[in-house]
């Protein structure tokens, strides 16, 4: 078994399946951050997302992203799963799992990733509304 | 030389389709790419900035592009 466990997919994700592969014998502490998708943005009422992605490109970044938390943590194992295709209101968008000996490491590193999979990874998120729809970040 | 530039988010919908085939002169960089795409489709002004990706990997304006290279226009991202 490998210590990540990255991916990116056109179904539902499961934090059930994420807390299973994340846990290890050698860890005392795990770290799940589960983000979802909120019905409210900017004041609108949210419909329904669809998560666009160059996944090659996503999938590498991810996998450095990862490597980069295990030089820079104690960690055990990490998991990054994030959805891709049409969303729903309260449907997972992405499921970031990380095990390590003590728990300061498994928050710290679960944090990281999550920060850093917002700013450097190649996904995009068009939100619709009642009215039309917006990009996420794409335009003032 | 043609190019072909992937195009994903708010890019697919400016250019109308996930894939653009642009002229460029052998050696042209990335910003002559830009430039290019800017005069194309004005809907690329209106974005906060967009970046180019060259193999994979964030590509400064001075790389020079080659046949066979994988480009892609990567506007701001937004996962998670």
């Amino acid at each position: 078994m490998t210590n990540k466990s990255i991916y990116i997919k056109n179904e539902s994700l499961s934090v059930d399946a994420a807390y299973q592969y994340i846990l290890d014998e050698r860890s005392g502490g795990n770290c799940i951050f589960v983000g979802s998708i909120r019905d409210l943005n900017m004041k609108k009422t949210v419909r329904s997302i669809d998560f666009d992605c160059y996944d090659a490109m996503a999938l590498k970044e991810m996998h450095k992203i990862a490597d980069e938390l295990f030089s820079a943590y104690e960690i055990t194992r990490i998991l990054m799963h994030h959805r891709k295709g049409l969303v729903k209101i309260k449907d997972i968008a992405v499921i970031i799992a990380v095990s390590a000996i003590h728990r300061d490491a498994a928050f710290a590193a679960c944090r990281t990733a999550i920060d850093a999979l917002k700013k450097r990874v190649p996904i995009w998120k068009k939100e619709f509304y009642q009215d039309g729809h917006y990009w996420i970040n794409s335009t003032p | 030389m043609e190019y072909s530039i992937w195009c994903f988010g708010i890019a697919r919908d400016i250019v109308g389709a996930p894939r653009l085939l642009i002229q460029l002169d052998t050696s042209s960089s990335v910003a002559d790419l830009k430039e290019k795409i800017n005069r194309m489709y004005e809907g690329f002004g209106q974005l906060k900035t967009y970046r180019i990706a060259v193999n994979q990997n964030i590509a400064d304006d001075q790389t020079i592009l080659s046949a066979g290279d994988e480009i892609a226009i990567i506007p701001p991202v937004s996962g998670g």
